[in-house]
């Protein structure tokens, strides 16, 4: 019907299946996000340390490319310790995207009451925070295991089936590790985001989290003598978990199955956090 | 409480009466709903079927609740409900499919435009991209927000926030709209946009209107089947035309050259007569006809400038509710 014409029309039309809903929140907010052009700014800077690791794994088969460099006699050693490198970085820029990204994601629904009109449609709670957290997780992979994966393909070609499978491991280390850091930082940024209805201070509250954390974390262990402290640093429990994956050989204080455990609880309490405040509205009993 | 409600008539605004659907639209089964130890709703039985349904009652009556439990928001504590003949316990997602919903609170994402907003609202609904668009333009157009429609929401006015709201609210063509207090600080020239907004709805006889309001002007305006609730349970059930009908012998005359002569014809025929300055207030006897009014004036030499039949307000209706 045209536009001009104004009066109410039922619709009669196909309908998308259900599974796909939650595909245009994904659409709507990561349009939204890239809509900010220091939001696409850092995520264009997210490449660069890549791009870098790429010409030193294109490097490292070129000798002549280093002799042209004036690096005489110096070799680059890709092996698990690079990688590992690689992803502490990339796992650095993720939490500074999250900072900026995730805060956005609910609380503009909450501060302005939407939530209701998302959930008087077909569509869950469950779905909704599919949908939402898919925009992290889909931004955050792009800079994390898509590119290490890259690089790891980069190095096989360049060393040869060989190497390839004899570190096939890292590349399963590259994909985990980046997905417990996504898993953490997606549910940490969306449950902050539900909880503070203002952007700026979920943001801050989500720095806080990380380095005050480390910071409390470390207070007590100085005060009471312990290594307990390290468990609500969550900068340590990924860093062990990347070591162990990695196969770094590093002293921790703690085991990487404790550090396991420890994570997937933060995983579960932002999730409980979720749950209880994305809801259409909320009963005060 | 158990109330069986006749097919509803429309409103005397409506070009011709709908027929009234086989499935009643809302059908509440003993429904209560409590929030820790306070019940708010309290074991509800009712079926509705009319076109516009108007939920009145005074605030904390449990109005939003009852709506807020038919859309799956709560979960009853005992007893069910169904809307358009789909269970609330087992078919919420249905439901949802079938309703438009417009909240009473603010609703809306404020760095979002109009169109863009409704668009999405449609697609969550399940409205393919494209369609939604054309949709989102066509429902901004029909609640007159057409030049406005660029524009972020967050600039809007409350007035045009509540028309956005209607037009996320009726953008995937539901069966059902439910308004929840739709005219809530609006101006009285915007309140009067909305009602013939709905007005306009509903007579496009293409959905159904649950409308609910504290306020007795906006559902008198729109709906023609009214339930009153107070304080959780159902203090009343009005089909608005049978009332009206209900109160036809009662009369308003305004007369001129008529003195207690006339008066005492009147009364003797069984009629009790109040009289304030021209204006004569009767309620017919039993047997007796309007006709019969007009003879004995005629026989008196008595003018009957305007004869009026004196209708039950919406307002009367709720007062009586309230006061039994």
């Amino acid at each position: 019907m045209a536009v001009y014409r104004r009066t109410y029309t039922t619709y009669s039309g196909p309908l998308t299946p259900a599974w796909s809903r939650c595909l245009v929140l994904f659409r709507y907010s990561r349009r939204n996000l890239f809509r900010s052009k220091l939001q696409t700014g850092l995520f264009v800077l997210c490449f660069f340390y890549p791009l870098i690791s790429l010409i030193a794994i294109y490097a490292a088969h070129n000798l002549s490319f280093l002799e042209r460099l004036g690096a005489n006699g110096q070799t680059i050693s890709i092996d698990n310790r690079f990688f590992f490198y690689f992803i502490n970085v990339q796992g650095v820029l993720a939490f500074v995207l999250t900072a900026f990204t995730g805060p956005g994601l609910i609380s503009p629904d909450i501060a302005n009451g939407a939530l209701p009109l998302y959930f008087c449609r077909p569509f869950s709670r469950a779905e909704y925070v599919v949908g939402k957290a898919s925009v992290l997780a889909i931004l955050l992979s792009e800079i994390t295991w898509v590119p290490g994966l890259v690089l790891f393909a980069v190095q096989s070609s360049l060393a040869g089936p060989g190497w390839a499978w004899q570190h096939l491991w890292i590349a399963g280390s590259i994909i985990l590790s980046s997905l417990i850091w996504i898993a953490v930082l997606s549910l940490l940024a969306m449950a902050l985001s539900a909880w503070v209805k203002w952007r700026i201070v979920a943001g801050a509250l989500l720095l806080a989290v990380l380095f005050f954390g480390a910071g409390f974390a470390q207070a007590i262990n100085a005060v009471m003598r312990t290594q307990s402290g390290h468990f609500i640093d969550i900068v340590y429990l990924m860093a062990t978990v990347w070591t162990s994956l990695f196969r770094m050989d590093s002293e921790r204080a703690m085991s990487s199955a404790e550090a396991w455990i420890a994570l997937l609880g933060y995983c579960g309490v932002c999730l409980a956090l979720l749950v209880r405040k994305v809801r259409a509205y909320e009963v005060i009993k | 409480m158990s109330i069986a409600i006749q097919p509803g008539a429309a409103d005397s605004t409506t070009k011709e009466t709908p027929a009234a659907p086989e499935t009643p639209v809302i059908e509440l089964e003993s429904l209560s709903v409590r929030f820790g130890s306070r019940e708010i709703l309290s074991n509800l039985v009712c079926s509705l079927r009319g076109r516009a349904i108007g939920l009145l009652g005074p605030n904390g009556a449990g109005k939003s609740t009852l709506i807020n439990t038919l859309l799956g928001f709560y979960k009853p504590s005992s007893g069910t409900a169904s809307v358009l003949g789909h269970d609330i316990r087992t078919g919420t997602r249905t439901i949802r499919s079938l309703v438009g919903y417009m909240p009473e609170n603010d609703a809306f994402i404020s760095k979002m435009s109009a169109v863009s907003f409704v668009q999405m609202m449609a697609e969550l609904s399940g409205v393919p991209m494209a369609a939604a668009l054309e949709r989102a333009h066509e429902a901004l157009f029909c609640v007159g927000l057409a030049e406005a429609r660029y524009r972020q929401l967050g600039t809007y006015s409350l007035g045009m926030k509540q028309l956005a709201k209607l037009a996320q609210a009726i953008a995937h063509g539901p069966k059902l709209l439910i308004l929840d207090e739709p005219t809530n600080g609006l101006d009285p020239s915007a309140r009067q946009r909305m009602i013939r907004m709905i007005r306009d709805i509903r007579d496009s006889r293409q959905l159904q209107i649950v409308l609910c309001s504290h306020l007795l002007r906006d559902v008198e305006d729109t709906c023609d089947e009214v339930l009153i609730l107070n304080q959780g349970r159902i203090a009343h059930y009005s089909n608005l035309e049978e009332e009206r009908k209900a109160n036809k012998r009662f009369l308003e005359l305004e007369t001129y050259g008529a003195n207690g002569d006339f008066t005492e014809a009147i009364e003797k025929l069984g009629c009790e007569c109040a009289v304030t300055a021209n204006l004569l207030k009767m309620i017919l006897a039993d047997g007796v006809e309007v006709r019969d009014i007009y003879r004995i004036a005629a026989e008196r030499d008595v003018r009957i400038r305007r004869l009026n039949f004196r209708r039950d307000t919406l307002e009367d209706i709720f007062l009586k509710a309230m006061g039994s």
